[in-house]
């Protein structure tokens, strides 16, 4: 493993008084709102040079909030519970108020994400299917849309497409699924096996073209889109591209690796894993399409004090990254962009 | 480190079995040489701890396996790594078994769930 930069923490912030599982900044990167095993979100603002807790949302869950995710507008929110409920939280008045509770899963919701446009939100559970919820804005309205079994066991993380109605979902049989709507009707369109143990996290890449996903085989990997008649000559099937692995960074981590985000500023990869550590790649310059090459280019070998649970990249301010952990905190570090 | 294996081993030796009378030690469930301590940086501990279910095909591996875990997490320090497994041969879905007893977000929603709390809190009751 080649020599790495250090990562510069910034900040910690303590007021959680549990695990901490998700973090996530909103579309304008002026709040980060959080989440954990006390079943309550925090929202962080900046005063000045310090980050602070503005708000802190209680009473919408019975149990553990797993994930949470923001509108693309930035005034709603949306948070996944082990309660098997979604709550819709919203804050155009002003404050966040509870506006809706999406009621459907068995059990223990694991992940929510909005589609770019709005008109989506998916969701998961280890009831091991992914639901799609259509969005009524004006009516705070979410109507079910669609009920994706493919997976055969826990689906653990899902995101969507940066512009196309297309979600991928990452589940606990190792796979990674891919969903879009053919006609108004919700499809598997593609299944991507390789990974020896659950896949916990996906991202997408900026262009839609390629994805990253983090599994408790210790590996990150690389999968990219090939469309028909692709240069490469890799074969596809009728009118459908074909996803395929085209890189597997091992011998980072020592544990589970919880989560991969891609950067859609700067390009980079932040992974982070039950080891404590985060290690942020990227890809090299000379890299070629079909085979590239992802190196780590800095890394917190002991970022928390516990597992790593989730990162986040600010979408505004290029290189600034949050974190959270089993050990409570939320962690803010610059990463160089050169 | 000897030491060590040994305090390990009487943190989980006197859990009682879900099912039958008697503590996991008492039916040869958990064993001391099933213990292993490996020291990593920075006082960093990760502790794998190995347990024979009493028959192959016993349905209650996995609550066995949380017990372990939950009482393990709440007895050592949090910078230990904590891995528990059947022991080689002793169980038919082994690699399911390992999986799931080792999935933290599992473990986290399982001590969530009122009835599975109650029989975990019950196995790993100290002793009077």
């Amino acid at each position: 493993i080649a020599m790495t930069t250090a990562l510069q923490c910034i900040d910690n912030l303590k007021d959680h008084n549990d695990r901490v599982w998700d973090v996530k900044w909103n579309p304008k990167g002026t709040l980060l709102a959080s989440c954990g095993t006390d079943k309550s979100i925090r929202i962080w603002g900046k005063e000045g040079n310090k980050w602070v807790c503005k708000s802190i949302l209680q009473d919408g869950h019975q149990r553990t909030i797993r994930k949470v995710g923001w509108s693309p507008c930035g005034s709603k929110l949306a948070s996944a519970s082990f309660d098997a409920t979604i709550c819709i939280w919203d804050k155009s008045s002003g404050q966040f108020e509870s506006a809706a509770t999406l009621e459907g899963h068995e059990n223990e919701v694991k992940a929510v994400a909005w589609s770019q446009s709005g008109e989506y939100i998916a969701t998961c559970s280890r009831d091991k299917s992914v639901w799609i919820w259509s969005v009524d804005e004006e009516e705070d309205d979410f109507e079910c849309a669609g009920v994706l079994t493919t997976h055969t066991q826990d689906v653990k993380d899902i995101a969507w497409h940066p512009f196309e109605q297309i979600v991928a979902s990452a589940s606990y049989d190792d796979t990674l699924n891919l969903f879009k709507a053919d006609d108004g009707e919700w499809v598997s369109i593609a299944s991507l096996g390789g990974h020896t143990s659950t896949v916990w996290t996906v991202s997408w890449s900026k262009d839609g073209r390629r994805l990253v996903s983090g599994s408790g085989d210790k590996t990150v990997r690389i999968w990219q889109r090939f469309d028909p008649g692709n240069v490469e000559g890799i074969a596809t099937k009728g009118e459908n591209p074909t996803w395929k692995c085209v890189c597997t960074l091992s011998g980072y981590f020592k544990q589970p690796i919880y989560c991969v985000t891609w950067c859609h500023q700067t390009d980079m990869i932040a992974a982070c894993s039950g080891d404590n550590s985060i290690v942020i790649f990227r890809e090299e310059n000379s890299s070629n399409n079909s085979e590239p090459v992802f190196t780590a280019i800095s890394s917190a070998p002991n970022a928390h004090e516990q597992d790593v649970n989730s990162v986040a990249w600010n979408p505004v301010i290029p290189g600034l990254l949050a974190s959270c952990s089993d050990d409570g905190c939320i962690k803010l570090w610059n990463v160089d962009v050169d | 480190m000897e030491d060590y294996q040994g305090t390990i081993y009487d943190i989980i030796r006197s859990i009682k079995d879900p099912e039958k009378p008697g503590t996991l030690e008492d039916l040869n469930v958990v064993f001391e040489e099933g213990v292993s301590v490996h020291t990593m940086a920075h006082n960093r501990c990760n502790i794998e701890v190995k347990f024979r279910p009493t028959i192959k095909h016993c349905s209650l591996a996995t609550l066995i396996g949380l017990c372990l875990h939950v009482k393990l997490q709440r007895n050592l320090p949090t910078s230990h790594k904590i891995s528990v497994i059947v022991a080689e041969g002793s169980h038919n879905t082994e690699s399911e078994v390992n999986k799931q007893i080792n999935d933290k977000e599992r473990i986290a929603a399982a001590m969530e769930n009122p009835n599975i709390k109650k029989m975990v809190e019950k196995c790993i009751k100290d002793p009077d």
